[in-house]
């Protein structure tokens, strides 16, 4: 039980990091505002969401697995609204060019 | 050499990369985002080092408050970017080689720290029974070192004081900061309607929690500041006039109740700020929870500014 629990977060928190990897590339690749955007918060929600399931079944109880969770809501959130200011910023600024 | 050491030689190498951006990096703006993203890392070594409390005080005032302070500041310093190339070039090279020598000096006090270094926190660990409270941090905060932190708060009382002196004559007692004004349909306003109420439970969760786990109030007082500023940023709330009466009794409540606290203790027991043993756990509490208030209210209107409106309308 505890191996298979132990193969799940090895494979959820390398796919996690995988999204972080691809996102930070994506950062540092990609075109223009927008697309850098794209690419960050795709790999923030997903990465930091594979990450906070693959450590779930780490957690020693539901309050600690649900405080992970919580989490990682929050940083969905955070990260929506700041790339939205962030986008709007970059599209304003494209106006008044 | 195991993946944790790795890890902690790349994170020590990006903080000094980053601390050395900070400084070397033209625009005030980029310099101010760096700072923020190096207290970030800052809190995660205090993580690596098993200082939490550390590391949650660095991440809500290093990352958190203070970048909120130097963006606000970075802002009103735009158009002196231009000047700053026009500080000579003397003066720049005495700052650096003062930053220098400071640095090389704590350096070499670190080095010659005998090995293991002095600790007192084995005893603190000891005496930990005596206040009933199983986090060593908050019972060195609240009862061995109880003086400092009553200082501390002393002092933040002044900076408040200090950013009140900055008004100008008519808007003396009024209200701090501009008004600010925010599309109240935009995502900003929707995230501080949606926000606060996790973040208060969050801020007494943390303070709550400091009694036996990593938080207290300092953390927890910064962490409902963040959401009051969330609401004043957004239009939401408006900053309230420095006069009010309230105002000001929420900002000496903490060091009041220490202070009374402490006399208390002079007068029934032996010395300044001694804790009957039975009533110590609830006597702490209730600083504490006075302080989160207290701290809460003056890391606001610490961030908030000078007054600038006039307190008649």
């Amino acid at each position: 039980m505890s191996l298979a629990r132990d193969m799940m977060t090895v494979a959820a928190v390398s796919a996690g990091a995988f999204f972080f990897l691809a996102g930070t590339v994506g950062l540092l690749r990609f075109p223009d505002t927008l697309t850098r955007l794209h690419a960050l918060t795709k790999a923030d929600n997903l990465g930091l969401g594979l990450v906070v399931l693959g450590l779930l079944p780490q957690a020693a109880g539901l309050r600690d697995g649900l405080k992970l969770v919580g989490i990682w809501l929050l940083g969905l959130l955070a990260g929506a609204t700041v790339s939205q200011l962030i986008a709007r910023a970059a599209r304003h600024g494209q106006l008044n060019r | 050499m195991s993946i944790a050491t790795v890890f902690e030689i790349v994170l020590a190498a990006v903080v000094l990369g980053l601390g050395v951006w900070t400084i070397v990096v033209p625009e005030t703006f980029s310099a101010t985002v760096g700072f923020v993203a190096y207290g970030l890392l800052v809190a995660l070594v205090w993580v690596r080092l098993d200082a939490v409390d550390v590391a949650l005080t660095e991440a809500a005032i290093g990352g958190g408050l203070g970048g909120v302070l130097l963006l606000g500041a970075a802002a009103r310093l735009r158009d002196a970017d231009l000047m700053a190339e026009k500080t000579p070039g003397t003066l720049r090279a005495s700052a650096a080689a003062l930053s220098v020598l400071m640095a090389a000096a704590l350096a070499g006090a670190v080095l010659v720290l005998p090995d293991p270094a002095p600790t007192l926190a084995p005893a603190a660990v000891a005496k930990a029974g005596a206040t009933s409270l199983s986090n060593p941090v908050t019972n060195v905060l609240m009862a061995f070192r109880a003086m400092d932190t009553m200082l501390e708060k002393i002092v933040l009382l002044l900076a408040v004081v200090g950013v009140w002196s900055l008004a100008s004559d008519f808007a003396w007692g009024g209200r701090p900061g501009p008004r600010h004004e925010a599309d109240p349909r935009g995502v900003l306003v929707f995230l501080a309607r949606l926000l606060p109420p996790i973040g208060i439970v969050v801020g007494i969760h943390v303070l709550w929690a400091g009694a036996d786990q990593p938080g207290g109030a300092f953390q927890g007082g910064a962490i409902l500041a963040s959401m009051w500023l969330l609401a004043i940023m957004t239009g939401l709330a408006d900053t309230p006039s420095v006069s009010l009466r309230w105002i000001r009794l929420i900002l000496v409540a903490g060091p009041g109740l220490f202070l009374v606290v402490g006399l208390v203790g002079l007068l029934f027991d032996d010395a300044f700020l001694s804790y009957p043993p039975a009533l110590a756990k609830p006597l702490i509490l209730g600083i504490e929870v006075t302080m989160t208030l207290t701290i809460a209210a003056t890391l606001g209107l610490l961030l908030a500014g000078a007054p600038e409106r006039s307190a008649q309308p």
